[in-house]
Order: structure tokens, then C-alpha cells, then sequence
């Protein structure tokens, strides 16, 4: 008899808890992490090549600066905001690098203001959207138009390349037989899990993107937040330019374009709920690998690149979707 | 008019989410008539007019019009069947012209038929020579002014020959000279033989202009009265007349230091020159009809959105406010009004909601310990009893007492010395609003300083050791408990016509 009446309160004051396997298994990263099992099972059957680790993982580099930017931008979707630029400041900010190294500048000086220009360029999407009240989508579409141009200018049409030899093909320096690139991409995965999951910015990064009103009125900073993710953006995409010039040994402006909708797909991919306040590291990361998996099986399968565009865009659809239905269904 | 009513409702009642706002409400409009709707806020007159205009459905009873059951199931119905509301701040389409915006809503054309421009100019034009306003319909409405919007709405009830135009709270943004035209446009209506019904908090208006008045208290109908043959202090008895609830006095704490002072605190077109002080163990209250202001005051002082001038002080000192955070660090809390948007984080945890406010306590080295975020939820569930299923479990899954406890426990764990809340007990069971009451008394009988906004008087009579009434963004009354009463309060909470903010602040 207790234990009825207790029920009956329950029910009146509260939902029921759900049950543990619940919460540990109905999250989009699940669905995420099915999808690469399955892919990667139906890639080693088109190809032997995918059995092997370091086919695998060379692939990768193509893709690797981009799941860079993504996992930044993994914190961006989450704090309820969005970044469309950061293709755009890889270009302008490798470019910066190229022409200053050309223009005489010692590398390192010349990479030191390519990190620089980043941060400028966060920093005025930032404003724009934090100072002056903008919706984020709108500057971004903007300035990823202007960083585009500026680099344009700055580069001209011709590619600029003669760096040293020691600057030129990252992605073939191996550590533990990892590329290089792949190693940062984990460290930076490792690095922002632990800020998501552990400390009170990330705790605060849910807590904006969940609610901004409810968020100003405890008292949480949440400009200085905002305005931080998309100085960290700026960064990312410097360094993921920075990459990208070393692979490819020269620059030009039209480098990484339309890398933003690759970046985007990511992070849908990976369970982010595109309304804030939702998402993961882990989910991105293992995105990431998706993608990798599935683009480079559909070429080693033949497969024309008019097509492959065609499994990308279902898969964004179909991964909102899972997404939004999951969430609809764990927060009721 | 010995035959039947124009409007005829019996035994109306109205529950949403299975609470009853509205119950079995009869009431009779006779054509040719001005009828005062009046009540607190919450009494029902509103959802009744929106029953009338078939916006609300009602749950029960039925509607007759000229003595024939009708059934209003929204407001296009209701427009066929002559009955209008007029929104106080009109909706309309500001792009499109006055003369357009006149004919929005009707069906007679064909979808994809010509459209008689010519005609509907003439016809609105018309209609303006018919109200006596000058107003040019080939612009566009964005440029007009609120009378003037309303103006137009009231036109489109004429066009679709209205014989019942509720207008709710129309005089609320106009200036007096406005008033005055809308009242004589509404005179000449009643003397075309059509039905008015007027809502409003202005009892000088009321008697002005309305032929009887009906009064609603919680939900239900007290009485109807012919304006004539009643003053202001009968109509405001009547509306509210109900029995102080049984609630226990706090015991009275020691008051001490002024804690929090705010002096000539503006913010033009909201408030104005508010000054007032909240001692140490004091329970100030702060009591207004919805839209004085009250919360635009709370919202500046904690840093939400700063007041233009005006100072502070805390504990003596005059400090400065630029956002929530400086109001924390100097020992201020703000359980806000609108906990659904401003409280809680609907989708993220019960514990994560609670210690929201406390990132230095649970993360003393910049990492977030989970036994300490343990403990201090544990603690708050055990001290405020809140009552849930898992502290992991979503706030949003929680009743709103509960989840209004989670607020308050954020709050708690600040330990705060000056507390402001604001309404904290809108929409709780009234089981939980006792324990809400205790709460207060003993956080007050600690030595807090509190300020409490609340809309309900009992609940104010019963805590507060000062009652502060602000009318259209001005403080009107600092009352020491002995000579608050209700009557009191309601006088200086309810605005005098002819007096108002916006135009002072001009």
C-alpha cells in the first residue's frame, strides 16, 4: 500500500525518472556511432583497403582540418549561436600568412599574425552578434562573404607556395605512425570534451544555449562566453588553415570553399541540436570519422561526386531528424 | 427590449490546464448598453470577453444571441455573428494601408477575384466620416497612432455591422484628449443601439461612460450594478471582497540597517523617480496592477536591464549595477516572475538547475567536483522539500511548485542578503504557497532583506511589515502594515485617469 501512495505523489509532483538504460542509450551520439559501424562494414566490403588502419587514417587528412574547426563549432551550436565563416577564415588568415612570408616576414612571425588575424576576425563576428544584437547566421553569411573577399585581394588569383621544406606536408609526418594532423584533431577533442563536460564554462556554454534569459538572470556572463567561442572559432579556422597550407605546400584564396557546410554536417551529425543547448564532443568526433569513412569508400567504390553529394545532403536531413525525434522524446 | 437579451450566457465556465479560471459566469448584455467588465487581474473578465469573441472556448454553458443558442468556436464566427473585440494595442498589418487593413478578415471575395480598389477606399472613407475621425486611409498604418489604430479596428467592426464591440483596456495607452474622443465615439454607438463592453481598471472611466458594470472575483461573477447607483469604494469592496486567508503572522523578526535604498530611479516610459529603502529582517512589499511597472523596477535594481538614472545602495554604500553578476556579488537575489523563461532551464537537470548560480562553489579548483554538486543538492532538496523523482531528471518534469523550489534553492546557496521576488508564488497549489510563506518569514527573521512583488493583497497584508503601491510606473503609497488594508492599496493601485507615465515622460 505505501508504495502506492508514493507513486501517486510522484506522478503529481513530478515526472517519473527514466530508467538508466534510457538515458545512456537513447542519445543521438548512439545513432551516430551505429552509422560508423555500418558504414565502416559496408566500405570494407567494397574495398579491402578499409581493414587497414593507415588507409584509413591517411584518408583522413583531407578531411582532418575541417573536424578541427568542427569540434569549436560543436560549442558555438551548443551556446545556441552559429558560425558560417570559419572556411572563409581559413583562407584569409592562410593567405595573411603567405603573403607576409613572401613579403619577407620569418615564418614564425608570419604564423603568429595568421593566428592573430583569427582572432580579429572572431573577434568582429563576436561584436556583431554579442555587442550589436545580430543573429549570428546573418553576420556570418556576411563575413564569410567579406573574409573571402579580403583574402581575394590580398592573394589575387595566383597561389602562393615556395614555404621550406620543413613547413610543407604535415600530413605526412607521422608520430606513432598517426599524421600529425589527426594527433591535434584528438588532443583538441580530448582538450574541449573535458571543458564541456568538466568545468563551469561548459556547464555555462548548456546553460546559454538552453535558455539566454534564464541564463542572464543567474548571473552568468554569458557576452563574455559568446564573444570567447567565436574568438576560438577565429583560432581554430587559423590553424586549420595553417594545415591545410602545409598539405597542399601553397595557398590560395579560394582554399577550403565551401568547407563550412562539410563542418556544419558534423556536427548535425554527431547529435548537436541545432537550437542550442544540446550536443557533444564525442558526437563530432565520431562524426568526423563518419564522414571520413563515407567519402572515401564512395570514391574507392567509383562512386561519381555528383552522387556522393546526394548521400551527404540525406545524410544531414536524415541526422536532423533522428536528432530532433530523439530530443523530442527525452525531453517530453 | 422586453424580448430577449442581446447576449445571453449562462453557466460559462472555463478551465485551462484543468484549472478553473472561470465558473459558471451568467450574465445578460442588452442591446443599446455600455457594460463595465471590472476585477483584478485574474478575475476572469478578460477570458470571459475572449469567450465572447470566441478566441477561448468555454468548457461548459452556452451562449444565446437574441435568444437563439449560438456557438462562437472562434472569432470568425464571432465576426459573422456581429460580436467584435478590440485588442488594446490593435494587430494589424502596419505595411498595408488603413483602407485594407479595413476589409482583412472578410471572405466575400473570391480567392484569386479582382480586387474593387476604388470601392473599398470610398467604403472606408466612409466609415471615417461615419466615426468623425480624420484619419487618411490610403496611408499606411504604421504611421498611426494607437488611438488611431484603435480607431481603425473600431471601424472594422462597423464595417462588418458589429452589434457587440468588447473593447479590452482600450484606454490604457491612450492620452486623455484620446480618451475623450473614444468615449464619445462609443456614446454615439450605444445610441445607434449597439452593445459596448468596456474592460478596465479606471473607475473614473467606468463611471464616465458605462450604463452598468459587472465585477468577477476569482473567476467567478459577484454581482452586476448600474453604474449609477453605486460609487467607486462599492465597486472596489466588490472586487475584492474576499476573506483574508487564514495565514499565519509571521512572527515579527528584528529590523535593522537599511540593506538595499533606491532613490530616483527612472527608466522614461516605464517608471519613474522610484525611491524607497529595504531594512535588514524587513519584508517590503511591492504591490501594482499588472503593468505599473513593479517588475521593470525589480529587473533594473538586480541589473537586468539598468535603470537611465537613479541610484543604489547597498548596506550604505552607493554601488553600481551593470549586470546580474555585479547584483550577485553584492548579496542580491531575483527569483523572477516569469520562471518558465527567466527561472528555469527546462531541458537540463534539476541539479544543474540548482547550482547554476554557484559555479565558485562547485568548482573550487575550475573543475566541477560532483560530490560537492551532490551535497548541495542533496541539501536544498532536504531544506526547501522539494519534491521530485531524480535530481538528474529534467527541472521541466517537475510541478511549478517544485521547480519555483529549485529557484528559490539557487538563490539560497548565493546566501543572499537583500532577496526580491516577484510573484514567487503565481501558479502554485496553495498547500505549497504556505510553505512558500514560511520560507519568507524565516529567510526575513535570519536578517535578509526582502522585497516582495506580489498581485495578490492577502498574501502581502499577511508577510509584509511595509506595503509600497506604484501606479502607472510611480510609486503612490508607502504603507506601514497597521494602516495597509485592501482598500488602501487598491486605491493607489489603480491609475487616475488623466495622469499618465507616457506622457509625463515625453
Amino acid at each position: 500500500m505505501t508504495t502506492r501512495t508514493e507513486t501517486v505523489k510522484h506522478t503529481r509532483d513530478s515526472a517519473d525518472a527514466r530508467p538508466m538504460w534510457q538515458v545512456v542509450l537513447v542519445r543521438p551520439e548512439v545513432m551516430t556511432f551505429a552509422l560508423l559501424v555500418g558504414a565502416f562494414i559496408i566500405a570494407s566490403n567494397l574495398s579491402p583497403f578499409f581493414s587497414d588502419a593507415q588507409f584509413i587514417l591517411e584518408s583522413s587528412t583531407y578531411y582532418v582540418e575541417y573536424s578541427i574547426i568542427a569540434l569549436v563549432l560543436t560549442l558555438v551550436i551548443i551556446s545556441g549561436e552559429i558560425d558560417l565563416s570559419p572556411a572563409a577564415m581559413m583562407a584569409l588568415s592562410a593567405c595573411v600568412f603567405a603573403a607576409l612570408y613572401q613579403a619577407g616576414l620569418p615564418i614564425g612571425l608570419a604564423m603568429i599574425a595568421s593566428l592573430a588575424t583569427g582572432v580579429l576576425m572572431g573577434l568582429f563576428n563576436g561584436i556583431l552578434v554579442v555587442v550589436f544584437k545580430l543573429p549570428s547566421i546573418i553576420v556570418t553569411i556576411g563575413t564569410l562573404t567579406l573574409y573571402r573577399g579580403l583574402a581575394q585581394v590580398l592573394a589575387g588569383d595566383r597561389s602562393i607556395g615556395k614555404f621550406p621544406q620543413w613547413f610543407n606536408g604535415i600530413d605526412y609526418r607521422l608520430i606513432l605512425d598517426v599524421p600529425v594532423p589527426v594527433i591535434v584533431f584528438v588532443i583538441i577533442s580530448i582538450v574541449l570534451a573535458a571543458i564541456l563536460g568538466t568545468t563551469v564554462v561548459g556547464r555555462q556554454i548548456y546553460q546559454v544555449g538552453t535558455s539566454e534569459i534564464a541564463s542572464i538572470h543567474a548571473g552568468i556572463r554569458v557576452r563574455r562566453i559568446k564573444l570567447g567561442l567565436f574568438v576560438a572559432m577565429g583560432v581554430a579556422s587559423s590553424i586549420g588553415g595553417l594545415l591545410t597550407a602545409s598539405r597542399l605546400a601553397s595557398v590560395r584564396y579560394d582554399m577550403a570553399t565551401g568547407g563550412e557546410l562539410q563542418m556544419v554536417l558534423m556536427v548535425m551529425l554527431g547529435g548537436t541540436y541545432i537550437f542550442g543547448g544540446r550536443g557533444s564532443i564525442l558526437g563530432t568526433f565520431l562524426a568526423s570519422w563518419l564522414l571520413v569513412i563515407i567519402a572515401t569508400g564512395m570514391t574507392v567504390a567509383n562512386i561519381a561526386i555528383t552522387a556522393q553529394l546526394i548521400v551527404m545532403g540525406a545524410l544531414l536531413i536524415i541526422s536532423i531528424i533522428a536528432t530532433n525525434a530523439i530530443y523530442a522524446r527525452t525531453q517530453r | 427590449m422586453a424580448d430577449a437579451p442581446l447576449i445571453a450566457a449562462r453557466g460559462i465556465s472555463k478551465q485551462f490546464a484543468g484549472v478553473e479560471v472561470l465558473s459558471d459566469v451568467d450574465l445578460d448584455l442588452v442591446a443599446g448598453e455600455i457594460h463595465a467588465l471590472l476585477g483584478e487581474n485574474g478575475a476572469g473578465k478578460s477570458t470571459f470577453a475572449k469567450i465572447l469573441a470566441g478566441v477561448h472556448r468555454p468548457t461548459r454553458g452556452t451562449l444565446a444571441l437574441n435568444g437563439q443558442p449560438v456557438e462562437v468556436n472562434n472569432p470568425i464566427v464571432a465576426q459573422r455573428l456581429g460580436i467584435t473585440l478590440i485588442h488594446q494595442e490593435p494587430i494589424s498589418f502596419p505595411d498595408m494601408s488603413v483602407a485594407e487593413n479595413l476589409v482583412l478578415g472578410r471572405s466575400d471575395n473570391a480567392l484569386l477575384g479582382r480586387v474593387p480598389w476604388a470601392e473599398m477606399e470610398q467604403g472606408a472613407k466612409d466609415l471615417m466620416t461615419q466615426l468623425g475621425v480624420r484619419i487618411d486611409v490610403t496611408k499606411p498604418m504604421r504611421g498611426l497612432s494607437i488611438a488611431d489604430q484603435q480607431m481603425v479596428e473600431i471601424a472594422r467592426a462597423l464595417a462588418s455591422d458589429s452589434r457587440l464591440i468588447i473593447m479590452d483596456e482600450p484606454t490604457a495607452p491612450l492620452t486623455p484628449k484620446e480618451v475623450d474622443t473614444l468615449f464619445k465615439i462609443a456614446r454615439r454607438l450605444r445610441d445607434e443601439g449597439r452593445t459596448i463592453v468596456f474592460i478596465s481598471h479606471r473607475l473614473e472611466e467606468v463611471q464616465a461612460l458605462c450604463d452598468r458594470a459587472t465585477i468577477f472575483r476569482d473567476g467567478a461573477l459577484v454581482d452586476t450594478v448600474e453604474v449609477a447607483d453605486v460609487t467607486d469604494e462599492d465597486i472596489i469592496k466588490l472586487m475584492i471582497g474576499r476573506p483574508l486567508r487564514e495565514l499565519i503572522h509571521k512572527t515579527g523578526s528584528e529590523i535593522g540597517e537599511v540593506a538595499l535604498e533606491v532613490s530616483g530611479l527612472t527608466q522614461p516610459g516605464t517608471f519613474k523617480n522610484i525611491s524607497f529603502s529595504v531594512r535588514k529582517g524587513e519584508i517590503v512589499g511591492l504591490a501594482g496592477l499588472v503593468g505599473a511597472g513593479r517588475t521593470d523596477v525589480a529587473r533594473a535594481i538586480f541589473g537586468v536591464a539598468p535603470a537611465q538614472s537613479g541610484t543604489i545602495s547597498v548596506n550604505g554604500a552607493q554601488v553600481s549595477i551593470a549586470e546580474p553578476s555585479d547584483a550577485i556579488d553584492l548579496g542580491l537575489a531575483f527569483v523572477p516572475e516569469d520562471r518558465a523563461v527567466a527561472g528555469i532551464f527546462k531541458t537540463l537537470s534539476v541539479e544543474h538547475n540548482i547550482t547554476a548560480t554557484v559555479p565558485g562553489k562547485i568548482a573550487p579548483r575550475g573543475f566541477i567536483s560532483r560530490s560537492i554538486e551532490k551535497a548541495l543538492t542533496a541539501e536544498s532538496v532536504k531544506q526547501l522539500r522539494i519534491r521530485l523523482a531524480s535530481v538528474r531528471q529534467p527541472i521541466g518534469e517537475l510541478s511549478g511548485g517544485n521547480q519555483q523550489k529549485a529557484i528559490l534553492a539557487r538563490w539560497l546557496h548565493t546566501d543572499p542578503q537583500i532577496l526580491i521576488l516577484d510573484e514567487p508564488t503565481r501558479g502554485i497549489d496553495i498547500g505549497v504557497k504556505a510553505e512558500f510563506y514560511d520560507m519568507i518569514g524565516k529567510l526575513a527573521a535570519d536578517g535578509r532583506a526582502i522585497l516582495l512583488i506580489s498581485s495578490e493583497l492577502p498574501e502581502l497584508l499577511a508577510l509584509c511589515d511595509r506595503i509600497l503601491v506604484m501606479a502607472e510606473g510611480e510609486l503612490t503609497a508607502d504603507l506601514v502594515r497597521a494602516d495597509a488594508t485592501q482598500e488602501t492599496i487598491m486605491h493607489a493601485a489603480v491609475p487616475k485617469t488623466g495622469n499618465h507615465a507616457q506622457e509625463n515622460a515625453a
